[in-house]
């Protein structure tokens, strides 16, 4: 599969609420492969970056150019919440109501849809409702209502925030074999075990500003800024 | 007290020999409210659900509309729809005046609003919680529509049965537009209304608790249907 939606590249991007900027100006570009662990403290943009890459937050200002036109770039992304949303529907029809909108109603789409709760391990909670689900059980069900449209593109805001070490592993797992299969991976987290396991690049954020970029190695042993030195010896940033 | 205890003797006297007048007149009440309700659902709730899934300029503006027609007296209602059913009026030619169908007519216009801001309402939270989702999936405002009313379905029951419950103890309305008349326009409320006038509270009464009962067991149905709802913990 290959990724024709990349390049991204933002200019002087910036998000606003209520008249207050909260977010750049932000310049960046992300490529056409790999897997970029957006990081930074509590409350530095990461959340508001991934969402208005993907369209949930309004863009304020500056620019944001893809490979293609928008609409078909955010058609082949998926986006994974902190918060999973839970259709009041079964896992099973969670998972089935976004194969529908790609691939219609068909015994063929039902059996991806089942191929799909296997591969993510929720056979057992198949039929049950949704909110029954425990946290890491929610996530991989998230992650297979994502990854059944096979997306070129998989944007996840802190997608183990939440979760214990053994979910935490499953959820990896199902994210590296999705990157195994050439999906592009962009995603927050606050575990930097999980930024080194996962990550190609970084892209550190504070205070709503990108002051750092680049391949994960070179960072996590030189970083070049001392926001980016004291975030990574553990010190508290304001 | 004799009047009380005497109406409900023969309610139950009513009730267990299935009188033919009672039987044809509950019937009657049935059919114009949940045809009326049947038709109210249909138009007010998808328009309830479409407000809350769509901002647009003159939101604010029709849901105010729509909760100052929700306060509209049905008596009013009734005296419009009988000027637009008479035979000088717009709709004259087509002879509804004094039959059911005039009375389904006022019905629905006085619970469409209701259903309408309740489902309203209603699917606000839902869509609170869908919101991103949706959004992300790329879908179309129509499918985001059907979406919320089926995922939404149960609470949005409320707001048919609130239209049920408002519909079948109307009188004033379906009394001007429907006239009470013998076998043709007569219902439990119109009935109670005359029988009362008449001074025969003993059948008003009678008619009365029908009309309690069939109030009670609509809303036991919807308890046990949200019931079974809970126990899946939607
Ligand atoms: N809806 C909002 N209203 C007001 N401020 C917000 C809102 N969303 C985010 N912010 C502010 O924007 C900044 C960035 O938030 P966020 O992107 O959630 O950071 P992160 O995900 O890195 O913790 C924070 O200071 C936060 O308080
Ligand atoms: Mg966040």
């Amino acid at each position: 599969m290959v990724t024709t939606i990349l390049p991204l590249t933002l200019s002087g991007a910036t998000a606003q609420v209520h008249g207050k900027r909260i977010l750049g100006p932000v310049d960046l570009t992300l490529g056409q492969a790999g897997v970029t662990m957006v990081i930074g403290p509590n409350g530095a943009g990461k959340t508001t970056l991934l969402r208005l890459i993907h369209g949930l937050q309004r863009q304020s200002g500056g620019t944001q150019n893809w490979a293609v036109g928008v609409d078909e770039a955010r058609a082949a992304q998926a986006f994974i919440f902190q918060n999973p949303v839970l259709m009041r529907r079964s896992v099973r029809d969670n998972i089935a109501y976004a194969a529908r909108l790609t691939f219609g109603r068909s015994s063929t789409t039902d059996d991806v849809v089942d191929d799909w709760i296997v591969r993510v391990g929720l056979t057992e909670q198949a039929r049950q409702p949704a909110s029954s689900l425990s946290g890491g059980e929610r996530q991989k069900m998230a992650l297979a209502r994502a990854l059944i449209r096979a997306p070129q593109m998989l944007i996840l805001d802190e997608p183990t925030a939440h979760l214990d070490g053994r979910s935490t592993r499953e959820v990896e797992a199902i994210l590296l074999d999705a990157v195994a299969r050439d999906t592009r991976l962009v995603m927050s987290t606050h575990d930097m075990g999980q930024a080194r396991r996962l990550g190609s690049d970084i892209v550190f954020l504070h205070q709503g500003q990108v002051f750092e970029t680049g391949p994960a190695t070179g960072f996590f042993t030189h970083p070049q800024t001392p926001e980016a030195t004291a975030f990574l010896n553990g010190d508290i940033l304001e | 007290m004799t009047d009380i205890w005497q109406g409900i003797l023969q309610a139950f006297w009513l009730l267990i020999t299935l009188d033919p007048t009672l039987i044809e007149i509950t019937a009657r009440s049935l059919r114009v409210t949940l045809t009326a309700v049947v038709i109210a659902t249909a138009l007010g709730v998808p328009f309830g659900v479409w407000l809350a899934l769509n901002r647009f300029r003159m939101r604010r503006l029709t849901i105010a509309v729509l909760n100052a027609l929700m306060g509209l007296p049905p008596v009013v209602v009734g005296l419009l729809v009988y000027l637009m059913l008479s035979r000088a009026g717009p709709f004259g030619v087509l002879n509804l005046l004094f039959t059911p169908t005039a009375m389904i007519i006022a019905q629905v216009i006085i619970i469409t609003p209701l259903i309408a801001s309740i489902a309203h309402q209603a699917s606000r939270e839902l869509w609170a919680e869908y919101h991103d989702l949706l959004i992300s999936l790329g879908t179309t405002r129509r499918q985001r529509l059907i979406t919320l009313i089926w995922d939404g379905r149960r609470s949005l029951l409320t707001a048919t049965l609130a239209g049920f419950g408002r519909a079948i103890g109307e009188v004033g309305a379906i009394m001007i537009v429907g006239g009470n008349i013998d076998q043709l326009t007569r219902v439990l409320t119109t009935a109670i209304s005359l029988e009362t006038s008449k001074g025969n509270f003993s059948l008003a009464l009678a008619l009365g608790f029908v009309l309690i009962g069939l109030s009670i067991t609509v809303n036991l149905l919807a308890h046990i249907l949200s019931g079974t709802e809970r126990g899946r913990r939607w």
